[in-house]
């Protein structure tokens, strides 16, 4: 078990990791989420023993990372997809990896073939995409048969199968027993993968809860009526005892609404519509939301004023009526203001890369 | 702890599997032996001219093609350590044996036993090669200090090469640390060591010390001999490698 205890790392003036403090699960996918520049990469270096904390400690079963003998055995890591010598062969890289382990020459092969790098494991690196860098990284990881895995978004830059490939790799891994800390920008890629949720923003923990939790807390649905009888709508709903909330595109949302009974409600009063959907807030938003106050490098400058809505995630907001515009578009306009698919359904990386 | 032996097959395994490797110690040899060839040969067909006031150093004069020869073992010591900050293989070194002194302990431990192995081929040859073009003029390994001359060449370059590399561990950067080795051992301090007053400094440099093991008569001049040569030529050395020890030991990786 990885567990960190107010670990805090400063570079000059700047406070990368802020008095972090938790623990990561046995036997489970762990997802590490936030934003870029969050201190993920710098949380998991000092894991590693690779960055020096400046005050706190992280230990693996209780060990400090320079205590353990033979670390690969314990605790396999991917950090850099690149990070092996152009001019030396997968197969030499991981040989020399192996050796300095006491790890079986035979276990190169092996993982070689596991990731499926055996056809140009002979070929010097430099010719590698990143896909077969990151394979190959993910090789090393692997290479010491170890407990715990630890990968620093291992989807990035990947195409979908390259993506479809580590999630089913992390799946299978994870139903091995090991342990798997994942970092990500991507909520909507660590709802299909991770069973536990660690979320921070500028160095510091924003949430350390389970996945099943974090659904339960942020998903809410609602149904999206649009007419061009309002008051009629209002007053039908009004006498049935339901509450809507102008969305600000002309449209009302109902919370936790049922469409047959609001079709039907429709229908008895002769309102014509001209829409009635469900809305699935996405799990990408309600991250966004959590950590909107602490996302390091914004799209443009104007970040709205307090009091007004939070640009991420602004389809949530309940209160805000047809005059604060077209549902606030946001600095960044990735962020689908409106959530049209339940975040399962949105795998696709949005890109961006962390450092 | 990780075990010894273990790193230094993997440092093994890490130096023989790139081609840079094969590149600059192929071009020590082969530069260090031509160059001292062409230089026996000129100075056969040339003696009256070449001869100065000393005794003629017959084993000197066939080893002088390390001058150049040497810019070849100093690029391999620094592309052994540098590549891995290139690269940020440097990261998965350390995640592999965290135990950053005994890493970097293996790695030298690696480096000098090729380096001198090679040196070592390398001086005997030329040095024969040397004797052979040189006819008349020539020496041979039972003259005094003549075998302690040539054995203190393949020294030489091997410590060199072992400077270089620690040099680069406190640079942690290979371009950078080219870049200042290169010009210091090749301009500057042979520069230097012909300016008066700045030249009793010059004369501590690694380079012109150590050249001091090559000389089977010394220069008129020099302030000390090839014992003395050899020792401040390893503290250099080792103070080099103590300091890339030491860097590696603090510096976030």
């Amino acid at each position: 078990m990885i567990e960190l205890h107010q670990l805090t790392k400063r570079y000059g003036s700047k406070l990368a990791v802020d008095g972090l403090s938790f623990q990561v699960p046995q036997g489970v996918v762990t997802g590490f989420l936030g934003p870029n520049g969050a201190g993920k990469s710098t949380t998991m270096r000092m894991i590693l023993d690779l960055d020096r904390p400046t005050s706190g400690r992280v230990t693996i079963d209780g060990k400090r990372y320079g205590q353990l003998a033979e670390p690969l055995k314990k605790i396999g890591a991917l950090l850099e997809a690149k990070a092996v010598h152009p001019g030396r062969s997968a197969y030499d890289h991981l040989l020399w990896l192996a050796q300095s382990n006491r790890i079986p020459r035979s276990r190169v092969d092996e993982v070689l073939a596991l990731v499926g790098l055996h056809p140009v494991a002979k070929k010097r690196a430099k010719g590698f995409s990143l896909g077969m860098g990151q394979r190959l990284g993910i090789a090393s990881a692997l290479l010491g048969d170890p407990e715990i895995l630890m990968f620093d978004e291992p989807v990035n830059g990947l195409d979908p199968e390259g993506i479809l490939w580590i999630r089913n790799l992390m799946k299978g891994l994870a139903s091995e027993g090991r342990t798997i800390f994942v970092s990500s920008h991507l909520m909507s890629e660590m709802a299909l993968t991770a069973d536990h949720l660690v979320v921070i923003g500028r160095g510091r923990l924003l949430a350390d809860l389970s996945m099943a939790e974090f659904i339960k807390q942020n998903s809410r649905s609602a149904a999206r009526i649009r007419t061009p009888h309002v008051q009629l709508l209002l007053d039908a709903l009004h006498g049935a005892g339901l509450r809507a909330e102008p969305v600000g595109d002309g449209s009302y949302e109902v919370e936790d609404g049922d469409l047959v009974r609001l079709g039907e409600l429709a229908a008895q009063h002769h309102i014509t519509l001209h829409e009635l959907s469900q809305q699935q807030a996405s799990l990408e938003e309600a991250f966004m939301q959590m950590t909107a106050d602490s996302v390091e490098y914004q799209a443009g400058a104007d970040r709205p004023a307090p009091g007004a809505p939070p640009a991420w995630g602004a389809g949530w907001q309940q209160d805000h009526g047809p005059q604060d515009g077209a549902a606030a578009p946001g600095p960044a306009s990735q962020a689908p203001a409106q959530a049209q698919a339940q975040a399962t359904a949105q795998a696709a990386p949005q890109g961006g890369e962390e450092n | 702890m990780a075990s010894f032996p273990a790193i230094l097959q993997s440092e093994w395994t890490k130096i023989r599997s790139v081609r840079s490797t094969i590149w600059t110690l192929a071009l020590t040899f082969v530069v260090t032996l031509g160059l001292g060839a062409l230089l026996s040969l000129l100075t056969k067909n040339n003696f009256q001219e070449f001869a100065g006031d000393g005794p003629f150093d017959a084993t000197s004069t066939s080893l002088s093609g390390i001058g150049l020869g040497e810019l070849a073992i100093i690029v391999f010591g620094v592309l052994a350590v540098g590549n891995e900050y290139s690269s940020g293989l440097i990261r998965v070194s350390l995640a592999a044996v965290p135990q950053r002194g005994t890493l970097l302990t293996g790695k030298a431990v690696v480096l000098g036993a090729l380096a001198l192995a090679v040196s070592t081929v390398t001086v005997f040859v030329t040095f024969f090669v040397g004797q052979a073009l040189l006819g008349e003029h020539s020496t041979g390994l039972g003259e005094p200090n003549v075998l302690r001359a040539v054995l203190g060449a393949a020294a030489y370059l091997t410590m060199l090469c072992l400077f270089s590399a620690g040099v680069t561990a406190m640079l942690h950067n290979q371009t950078l640390a080219l870049g200042i080795l290169v010009p210091f051992f090749f301009l500057l301090s042979p520069i230097l060591s012909a300016v008066p007053k700045v030249k009793t400094v010059a004369h501590y440099f690694p380079d012109y010390a150590g050249r001091r093991m090559l000389l089977v008569y010394g220069e008129s001049g020099q302030p000390y001999g090839a014992g003395a040569g050899f020792l401040i030529c390893l503290a250099w050395t080792l103070a080099a490698l103590a300091g890339g020890a030491l860097v590696l030991k603090k510096r976030d990786a």
